[in-house]
């Protein structure tokens, strides 16, 4: 399409259901009370001239350019700071208004510099637009006086690795600072001095923009009007004449973009506005780092070797698919159908995970298929499926501004999920208050205009006895929603678990040791939950990564159903799922025991109309899950694997174990970017496409189902699911499609969930929550709302069960793991763009108390040494971590964050416990032997084949 | 028997030595065995007699001044201690015209008691307005505020009794009284004056505020540049706080009010009401934007009355005598009295409080004695330095809020600067947008850019420069200020400017050649 240009209403939509019916220029119009009046005008297609107002943030009133007149109202108020009174007549055009509006852009012309032919922002600069609006032409005060920039062209703040500041272009509008306090909620900005020298300044006028607090988020720079802010491609390019509607490949958030383009080069990505999910906001991941996607590293030619230490050759598609097909129906041939499987990706669409899982099952004829969600929400599908009845969270992100009392536990959502937590930082700003559970001192405890009202700092692995104490105190002080529980549960259930979470062992007072924290905070806590009108829990994987992980994910739907917070806006039991499309995924079947829609393999019922679809008998036992895959691979019986996007070898935990699981194997069969870690372990490599390339559907964490459109033509030259298709039909299995259209209807014919969805339906609304069908023809925003999905709501019993994994005089410390904003997940991506400047190298987070009892200084190199393994990583002093748990990421390969990681896992789903682990620390100047080992592989594992001389 | 001997701590005075003149006094009585208490009173208003020295003899008050640390073994010499004959001698202090002349209700108590002695504050009258307060209903509070016709005293006066219904009839919660004290109008010093010197009337009139609107906290916010009024304030605050008049139960009342004081960092702009809101929440002082006003959103979003020292301080004597005391002075719809501040090139400077209707001619002429150079009065700046230049012919206006808006001028904060026919009122409008220039806030853009240029093309004028042009483009320029600014200062900026092109078009009538000989 061309250039899609969102229409600017000047100031927010106001949620209301009184109206106010008003007149402007003879016109009349309904609009909701507190609509301003430029607001008004502008939903009539009487846009009135504007430069500081934009409909991101709430009215400034300061540039004088939307002044209008309203009969019995002295003066000429600004429209934008005036809300509309019922039976106001304005006019918004008149030779007086006129005469104003061209004096002040006298004076704003008159302090800027006259470089439009040239300037960055030509063609895309609303100073401009405006200027011919209001028929400037004459600045009659000459360009010779005073200006608020140096004549001299003062240097640019280049910092910023995306975009620059120009002072000199500034017309002091603030929107960029409000942005930063509304939208973003950072509060990075500000304006130093005052008056004619007043200025937009990061921090302190000594600080540039890198070093300021900014979190290149770039709501400062879509709010900017001018050149002022503005995005470095776009300096480098020229403004963009196209846009694609498409849905940024980063978190959960799932976020919309325009894609805006030249040709077939991306020029910027900005956030959409009408996007369900973020509302037209955006992070420095989604925002900035798509680079990665051109980058040199990208391999787009397939390749093949016999051995891992071969060098790679580049094959043609034809020959890469039949080497591939040839060695997994051999595998077969020698230890039977179920010696291969597959992962699929929570990185890809809905429709390429559905077309891998279907190969698995259709054309692997097993049910060997799992997905990365093993390794961080399998819980959460688990807890939410048997308490409530559906594997997914119950609200949509906007729930959240109804949220009175918000709950985060184990969940960092600033660095993980940026965007949703700018929607919770504004709720907590105008007043919900919040209690956040987590062992470090995350940013939300703490930040500007945001303070937790309690922070339980638990000890890692006690989240279990953290819930059973908080639901005694409900249960035991009173504070049950009795009609709630009468009406909606299981009356038994509720009965079993109110006398089990009342024994006194489950008190606050007889956990607090365990737990780490007084038991009078807990108390606290659980009373301001119970009592604060809509209680919102928000979770990640701290909550799912431990032996308990599912019996934590009950727990705390437990407690929002005693509490009777479930099924409402601004309530709610909320994973913020890690992937773009880790629930489109799990959604697509992703499970060796459920097919799509999770329908267990060995309800005949389902299995059924697979079978009739698909033409093919499926296989009604449950498949392996992964690290069932890495137990059989080194015990012979599991000979390869198809991995769609995903480096296990680096995410999963105790690599020890998966490499030497890995090396078993005799065809890995890796679809991806990069020759990733796991690719060393690989002898057919497929190169995927990036989310620029593909067409299809992303789920978010809020079960919406977005679009992902195509800016650009696939590198490799062919689409993901056509690659697997074409591998499935190398395997004996006939699967065509002409389309991943068609793959979506066949997605909705076979899945009760989604049978309303279609690409045509999307590409007309927007985006979708599932269930999606007769009953819910527009989708579900929030679940459960007269009933829960399996009935009634089921109580669980969530005994407290302790990790085996213990401290003691060799390993004193926990280390437990978390990710930081500007890298995202293993790096894959982020690593290769400009965010690595934000984060060059994973760290290890101390407490000064345990760092100086070891001697260690902020930046000394130590070794973290656990039962499984060691690794290296600088230090790093940090009194956000309690006394006795260290910290670290692991964006960055060479960290081997999962070196020392265990094989200990969630009873019900295997989902590591990559959250706590034993460790010790001691000062060190060397890599350990496994990164010396490590960088071996390196030089052994990634050889390509150089190409034959002409 | 002690003898009473008051010397003023009242800026003014410590400006000219009042302490070392107390000194000077202390050390002379020891000297000469002599048993005196010194009072530390606040400013009669007389600044050109300042430190004003007075002698309590036989039940009244004898003046002297100016005093300086030498005149005092004189002094001691020729018997002050018993009203003796000196040089400095005024004789009784109430007896002179300056202040016999006047109608002080608001001021009735500065320079008279000591400014931190509770019961001399009582036995001057303080306390009866709270008290009867306590006694009424809110709505009676203020109706009786109301009734008095109270204008605020800042500048706008806007009815103060119609401010507090709009707070008062809201919703009970959390609402605040803030004060006013960021007296930034240059030539201005009343405000300061009575909280030096009468700091407990200020309290007792917010405290009424408090109780007439449901308000259980107060802020007084005074510029940096006032340490002495910010000392003395919160020193009354204590002892107040102390008394059980302000805190968790107000007098008796079973009602709580606390009072706190801030201080200005500086900006002339937080006079402005909205830009002082934002400085009192640790902001930046910028102005915001209207609606919402602060009575409905004022200090941390909450209803906000948000008063001049002068309003909070009259609110006493009129609960203590009621509103048909205090309406019976003035004019029109200008009710009660106005504390003038005669200030500039004049005679005897210093604050007259007169009922409204006052003409100018007898501020200037009669109380400040003409020009002080003695050269013939040419204008005088009304209302600070955002209000308009007058001319001699009117001189004879009556003082109230109309009438002087019908003549393009406006009242203020009652400030009066005079000039003598040596002034440049070219200069002058020249200065008036260097003053916006340096004072803006920044966030509007008439007033950001505005002044600027404004300033640029009077000096264009002044270097004659395309002269009717130039002035064409500052009268444009001033309607785009006026019309387009956010607040009073870039929307009242043009008052000085286009008054002076008004008045004295021959100032501005400059040739190049003109301004060359120069």
């Amino acid at each position: 399409m061309a250039l899609l240009v969102e229409p600017d209403f000047g100031t927010p939509k106001r949620e209301t259901e009184k109206t106010v019916t008003v007149q402007i220029n003879g016109r009349t119009i309904t609009v909701p009370e507190g609509t301003s009046v430029m607001r008004a005008a502008s939903e009539l297609g009487q846009d009135i001239p504007k430069l500081c107002a934009t409909d991101m943030v709430n009215a400034w009133g300061s540039c004088r350019m939307c002044l209008v007149e309203i009969d019995g109202v002295r003066g000429t108020p600004a429209s934008c700071t005036t809300p509309v009174r019922e039976g106001m007549s304005v006019r918004t055009q008149t030779p007086r208004l006129e005469k104003i509006r061209r004096g002040v852009m006298e004076l704003y012309i008159s302090d800027h510099p006259l470089d439009c032919l040239t300037c960055a922002a030509n063609g895309d600069c609303e100073l401009q637009d405006t200027a011919g609006e209001v028929g400037l032409r004459d600045v009659r005060y000459g360009f010779q006086g005073e200006k608020h920039f140096a004549e001299a062209a003062e240097p640019k703040d280049e910092s910023n690795p995306y975009f620059h500041f120009d002072s000199s272009k500034c017309i002091v509008c603030s929107r960029c600072v409000r942005a930063c306090e509304e939208v973003q909620g950072t509060f990075a900005l500000t304006i130093q001095g005052r008056g004619f020298d007043s200025k937009v300044s990061a921090g302190t006028a000594s600080d540039n923009f890198f070093g300021s607090e900014c979190v290149s988020c770039g709501a400062c720079v879509q709010a900017c009007p001018t050149a002022t802010l503005m995005e470095k491609s776009v300096y480098d390019h020229g403004v963009p004449n196209r846009s694609v509607l498409t849905t940024c490949a980063y978190c959960g958030v799932g976020c919309s973009f325009k894609a805006e383009m030249q040709g077939d080069q991306v020029v910027r990505m900005v956030p959409y506005k009408d996007g369900g999910a973020n509302e037209g906001h955006s992070c420095v991941k989604g925002r900035f780092a798509w680079g990665y996607a051109t980058h040199k590293d990208r391999i787009t030619t397939p390749m093949v070797r016999d051995k891992i230490t071969d060098p790679w050759r580049k094959v043609s598609w034809d020959e890469a698919i039949a080497f591939a097909a040839d060695r997994f129906k051999s595998i077969q041939q020698k230890y039977g159908n179920g010696s291969i499987g597959g992962i699929t990706s929570s990185r890809c669409t809905n429709e390429e995970v559905f077309v891998v899982q279907k190969m698995i099952r259709a054309a692997f004829g097993n049910n060997n298929v799992d997905t990365c969600a093993r390794v961080c929400h399998s819980p959460t599908g688990y807890g939410l499926k048997t308490t409530f009845g559906t594997s997914a969270g119950t609200q949509n992100f906007k729930s959240v501004e109804k949220a009175d009392v918000i709950l985060v536990i184990g969940a960092n959502p600033t660095d993980g999920h940026p965007v949703f937590a700018s929607r919770m930082k504004k709720r907590l700003r105008a007043g919900a208050k919040l209690i956040v559970a987590d062992p470090r001192k995350i940013d939300l405890v703490r930040s500007p205009h945001v303070s937790a009202s309690h922070h339980i700092q638990l000890r890692p692995g006690t989240n279990v006895a953290l819930m059973n104490a908080l639901a005694h105190v409900v249960v035991t002080e009173g504070l049950v929603d009795e009609e709630f529980v009468a009406e909606r549960c299981e009356e038994a259930d509720f009965a079993r678990w109110r006398a089990f979470v009342a024994e006194a062992r489950n008190a606050p007072e007889a956990l607090s040791e365990k737990i780490g924290v007084d038991p009078q905070t807990i108390r606290e806590a659980a009373r301001l939950y119970a009592t604060g009108k809509n209680g919102a829990i928000y979770y990640g994987l701290g909550v799912t990564e431990h032996s308990q992980g599912s019996t934590m994910v009950m727990a705390m739907a437990n407690l929002a159903m005693a509490t009777g917070n479930i099924g409402r806006e601004g309530v709610g039991v909320n994973p913020l799922r890690g992937q773009n499309n880790v629930q489109g995924s799990c959604d697509m079947g992703s499970f060796p025991h459920e097919l799509p829609g999770y329908r267990h393999v060995a309800d005949a019922v389902a299995r059924g109309t697979f079978e009739a679809d698909w033409d093919v008998t499926l296989s009604p036992e449950p498949g392996l899950r992964i690290p069932n895959m890495f137990a059989a691979a080194l015990d012979g019986s599991f000979r390869g694997l198809f991995v769609q996007g995903e480096d296990i070898a680096q995410s999963d935990p105790n690599t020890h174990h998966v490499t030497a699981a890995l090396e078993s194997m005799e065809c890995i069969v890796v679809q991806d970017l990069f020759l990733n870690e796991t690719a060393a372990f690989a002898q057919v490599f497929l190169p995927g496409t990036s989310f620029l390339e593909k067409d299809g559907t992303f789920t978010n964490a809020e079960r919406r189902i977005n679009r992902v459109r195509p800016v650009m033509t696939e590198q490799s030259g062919l689409s993901e699911w056509e690659v697997v298709a074409r591998l499935s039909r190398a395997m004996g299995y006939d699967m065509h499609y002409s389309s991943s259209s068609e793959i979506m209807d066949e997605i909705a014919r076979l899945t009760p969930t989604f049978s309303g969805v279609s690409f045509a339906r999307l590409d007309r609304d927007g985006s979708l929550q599932w269930p999606v069908n007769d009953k819910a023809p527009n989708g579900t925003p929030t679940m459960h709302v007269a009933g829960f999905v399996r009935g009634k709501g089921r109580f669980m019993i969530t005994e407290y069960v302790p990790t085996e994994e213990r401290t003691n005089r060799s390993f004193p410390l926990i280390l437990t793991t978390g990710r930081i904003l500007s890298q995202y997940n293993v790096g894959a991506q982020t690593r290769r763009t400009e965010n690595s400047r934000w984060h060059e190298t994973d760290v290890l987070e101390i407490h000064p108390f345990d760092a100086e009892e070891r001697g260690i200084a902020d930046g000394d190199r130590v070794s973290i040494q656990s039962r499984k393994g060691a690794v290296s990583l600088p230090a790093q002093i940090s009194e956000r971590m309690p006394q006795g748990v260290v910290y670290t990421t692991f964006h960055h390969p060479v960290s081997g964050a999962n070196v020392i990681t265990t094989e200990f896992s969630d009873w019900a789903t295997n989902c590591p416990e990559y959250k706590v682990t034993a460790v010790q620390i001691v000062r060190s100047n060397q890599p350990s032997d496994w990164q010396v080992a490590y960088e071996e592989i390196k030089r052994t594992n990634y050889r390509t084949e150089s190409e034959p001389a002409e | 028997m002690t003898i009473t001997v008051y010397v003023p701590c009242d800026s003014a005075a410590l400006s000219v030595g009042a302490d070392d003149v107390a000194a000077a006094i202390h050390e002379q009585a020891d000297m000469r065995g002599l048993d005196i208490q010194i009072i530390r009173n606040g400013s009669r208003g007389m600044c050109w007699l300042e430190p004003l020295v007075e002698v309590l003899h036989d039940g009244v008050r004898y003046a002297y001044g100016p005093v300086t640390g030498a005149d005092v073994p004189g002094l001691f010499d020729a018997g002050f201690l018993q009203a003796g004959r000196h040089d400095l001698a005024l004789g009784p202090t109430d007896a002179l015209d300056w202040l016999a002349n006047q109608e002080r209700l608001t001021f009735a108590r500065v320079g008279v008691i000591d400014p931190l002695n509770l019961a001399d504050y009582q036995e001057h009258g303080g306390l009866v307005g709270l008290h009867r307060a306590i006694a009424m209903q809110r709505s009676e509070i203020v109706a009786e505020v109301t009734d008095s016709g109270l204008r605020g005293r800042g500048g706008a006066g806007f009815p103060t009794g119609i401010k507090w219904k709009t707070v008062s009839d809201l919703p009970d919660g959390q609402k605040y009284i803030c004060c006013n004290a960021d007296e930034g109008d240059s030539g201005t010093f009343a405000d300061r004056m009575l909280m030096e010197g009468d700091p407990f009337c200020l309290l007792e009139g917010m405290a009424i505020a408090g109780l007439a609107v449901g308000a259980s906290e107060g802020y007084v916010y005074i510029r940096s540049e006032y340490p002495h009024a910010i000392a003395t304030m919160k020193q009354a605050i204590r002892i107040w706080e102390d008394a059980g008049l302000l805190g968790p139960d107000v007098a008796g009342s079973g009602r709580p009010f606390r009072i706190k004081v801030r201080r200005g960092a500086g900006a002339y702009i937080c006079g402005e009401e909205s830009s002082m809101l934002e400085s009192m929440e640790g902001k930046r002082g910028t102005v915001r934007s209207k609606p919402p006003i602060p009575a409905v959103a004022g200090l941390f979003g909450m209803p906000t009355v948000v008063n001049n020292v002068l309003s909070l301080a009259t609110v006493p004597v009129i609960l203590a005598k009621d509103a048909s005391f205090y309406k019976e002075y003035g004019m029109g719809r200008s009710l009660g009295t106005q504390a003038f501040q005669i200030a500039g090139n004049v005679k005897r400077g210093g604050l007259v409080e007169k009922a409204f209707g006052v003409s100018l001619r007898e501020l200037i002429e009669d109380f400040g004695g003409g020009t002080a150079s003695g050269r013939p009065f040419r204008s005088a700046q009304l209302g600070g330095p955002l209000g308009a230049y007058i001319g001699e012919e009117h001189l004879d206006l009556p003082m109230d809020y109309e009438g002087l808006a019908a003549n393009s001028a406006m009242l203020g904060h009652g400030g009066i600067v005079v000039f003598d026919d040596t002034v440049d009122m070219a200069e002058m409008a020249r200065f008036a947008f260097e003053f916006c220039q340096i004072e803006s806030c920044g966030k509007c853009t008439p007033c950001r850019i505005g002044a600027v240029r404004g300033k640029e093309s009077i000096e264009k004028i002044l270097r004659g420069e395309e002269v009717a042009r130039n002035i064409a483009l500052v009268e444009d320029l001033c309607e785009v200020m006026t019309d387009g600014s956010l607040c009073a200062m870039g929307g009242l900026t043009p008052m000085p400017v286009l008054s002076a092109i008004r008045l004295f078009p021959e100032d501005f009538d400059r040739t190049p050649a003109a301004a060359a000989a120069e």
